[in-house]
């Protein structure tokens, strides 16, 4: 391909992605105002957001961001708020343990409370916390299984259910619950590594960078997360 | 033999894959086909109907897909979570799953045309007689082949492939444990090894169905649904999520454009932090 038409090609792509992104700014302008309707109580639909459908909520925060304890901790605060209960808090690096680790009133088994009337357990994850949790898991149940055919004289391959890793899981101490829905806080809608176990059903949403989230925007998550109705694969 | 139509449409296709190409191109596209029943729903035919259409719809997209030069597509054809559903439309799945299948070994089909590999993941024991011997046989005579690779994801979930990695990896350790009595060795199995890391992330990773495969770097599921619905989630860790609104009868060329452009943008930020995450294994 000579180079005139590498040229021509770079120059299409360009004008593509020039399009795009002024596409997405617009998108992203819609959001904003949106944002700003709804956190102002324009829109009467948000002004209560229920919650039943919800017992656990899952952030992911890009580590980067995470730096930035001041946004966190406000958007901690924003949650609890909004009658947040339980938290479960998640960047690649596992920035926030080390942060906001030991950071609050309250700290029991690797949880810690907002201080807040609104009491909100958060949970701090980390990319550690997936295949690592998993591979602890799995040797537990290995050591388990081992043990008990050296034991006995049963010959039987044995079988591992879904059930046994989640208790395993437990055990060694990487369990918890399902969050119903988890809030990507980053460039991307990824969800980085989060625990692989614990997301089979959740409802992931991208809320754009931290740096620029929106209180208008969390409501509205909220809010169509309590208009969804999972079959289940049924 | 293409029409004049057709020759142009694939004209204008490569002229676009072309420009795309300028950029960072996935090499695993994974596919949640939501959306078939509701196509069926919308214009009031029968369920069944859907899922045909919903077949033609992924026949289009594998071909635009490996016209780009995507090496590995990945799709979520049927879940275990779906035997839950009405035993006749199981049953009624089954069979045009298997009727695609045969479909697509004869001579003149679309699997030749590309020298496509055929993978089947899942729990093939939760199949039925026909539909298992169906998926054996399309493995066994696409297993030489060279060109782009399908993987289908039929009685499958994540979790129950985490099982059965985790249980295999555990049969693995039993045969070393075995062989070490056997040859005499003096230390006790359980004094050579750490048994709270006797399985490492490698040895489960090893066992999975995906073993082999590169990870997704885009996984769409139509219908603006959010969730993963139990799919590959280990191995959609740094893959780009995307819910485009479009039931999976009516995603088109143009919606895998669209998808590849939104890859491309987040494609630095999404290597950048697979790269940390190796670091930190």
């Amino acid at each position: 391909m000579s180079w005139f038409m590498r040229l021509a090609l770079r120059i299409c792509w360009w004008t593509i992605h020039l399009v795009f992104s002024i596409y997405q700014f617009g998108a992203h302008l819609l959001q904003v105002f949106e944002s700003y309707s709804i956190s102002v109580g324009l829109s009467e639909s948000y002004r209560n957001v229920p919650l039943h459908n919800l017992r656990h909520l899952a952030v992911v925060v890009d580590s980067d961001e995470a730096r930035s304890t001041i946004k966190v901790k406000q958007l901690l605060l924003w949650l609890s708020n909004i009658g947040v209960k339980s938290l479960i808090l998640y960047d690649l690096e596992g920035v926030l343990k080390k942060s906001l680790d030991g950071d609050s009133s309250s700290f029991i088994n690797g949880m810690t409370s907002v201080p807040h009337q609104n009491k909100m357990t958060v949970e701090l994850l980390s990319f550690a916390d997936n295949k690592g949790g998993l591979a602890k898991a799995a040797s537990f149940l290995c050591s388990k299984y081992l043990k008990e055919e050296l034991a006995s004289c049963d010959r039987q391959d044995f079988r591992i259910t879904e059930t046994e890793i989640s208790d395993a899981l437990n055990i060694v101490g990487c369990g918890g619950p399902d969050p119903g829905l988890l809030l990507v806080y980053g460039p991307v809608r990824c969800h980085l590594g989060f625990p692989a176990w614990r997301i089979r059903y959740t409802e992931i949403v991208h809320m754009g960078p931290l740096k620029s989230m929106k209180y208008g925007a969390i409501l509205k998550a909220f809010f169509e997360f309590s208009k969804k109705q999972q079959n289940y694969g049924t | 033999m293409p029409t004049f139509f057709e020759k142009l449409c694939y004209m204008v296709r490569r002229c676009i894959f072309y420009v795309l190409s300028i950029g960072p191109m996935p090499n695993h596209i994974a596919f949640i086909m939501d959306g078939n029943r509701r196509y069926a729903n919308k214009r009031s035919l029968e369920r069944g109907t859907g899922h045909r259409a919903g077949f033609s719809a992924l026949i289009s997209i594998l071909r635009y897909c490996y016209e780009m030069g995507v090496k590995y597509v990945t799709i979520y054809a049927f879940s275990i979570d779906n035997f839950r559903r009405k035993p006749e439309e199981v049953q009624s799945t089954m069979d045009l799953m298997k009727e695609k299948i045969d479909e697509l070994l004869k001579e003149q089909s679309f699997v030749n045309e590309y020298e496509v590999r055929l993978n089947f993941w899942g729990n093939h024991n939760l199949l039925n007689d026909p539909l298992r011997l169906s998926v054996e046989k399309a493995m066994r005579s696409t297993c030489h082949n060279t060109g782009p690779v399908l993987s289908v994801c039929v009685a499958y979930t994540s979790t129950d492939e985490i099982a059965h990695a985790i249980e295999m990896s555990c049969h693995e350790k039993r045969d070393l444990m075995k062989e070490l009595h056997a040859c005499g060795c003096k230390n006790d199995f359980f004094e050579e090894f750490d048994m709270q890391s006797v399985i490492s992330v490698a040895d489960f990773e090893r066992h999975l169905y995906t073993s082999g495969c590169p990870d997704p770097d885009i996984v769409i599921r139509t219908s603006g649904e959010t969730r993963l619905s139990n799919f590959l989630l280990l191995q959609s860790s740094f893959s780009h999520l995307q819910n485009p609104t479009p039931l999976w009868p009516d995603f088109s060329f143009s919606h895998l454009v669209w998808a590849i452009l939104k890859y491309q943008r987040g494609h630095p930020y999404l290597q950048e932090r697979s790269r940390r995450s190796k670091k930190m294994e």
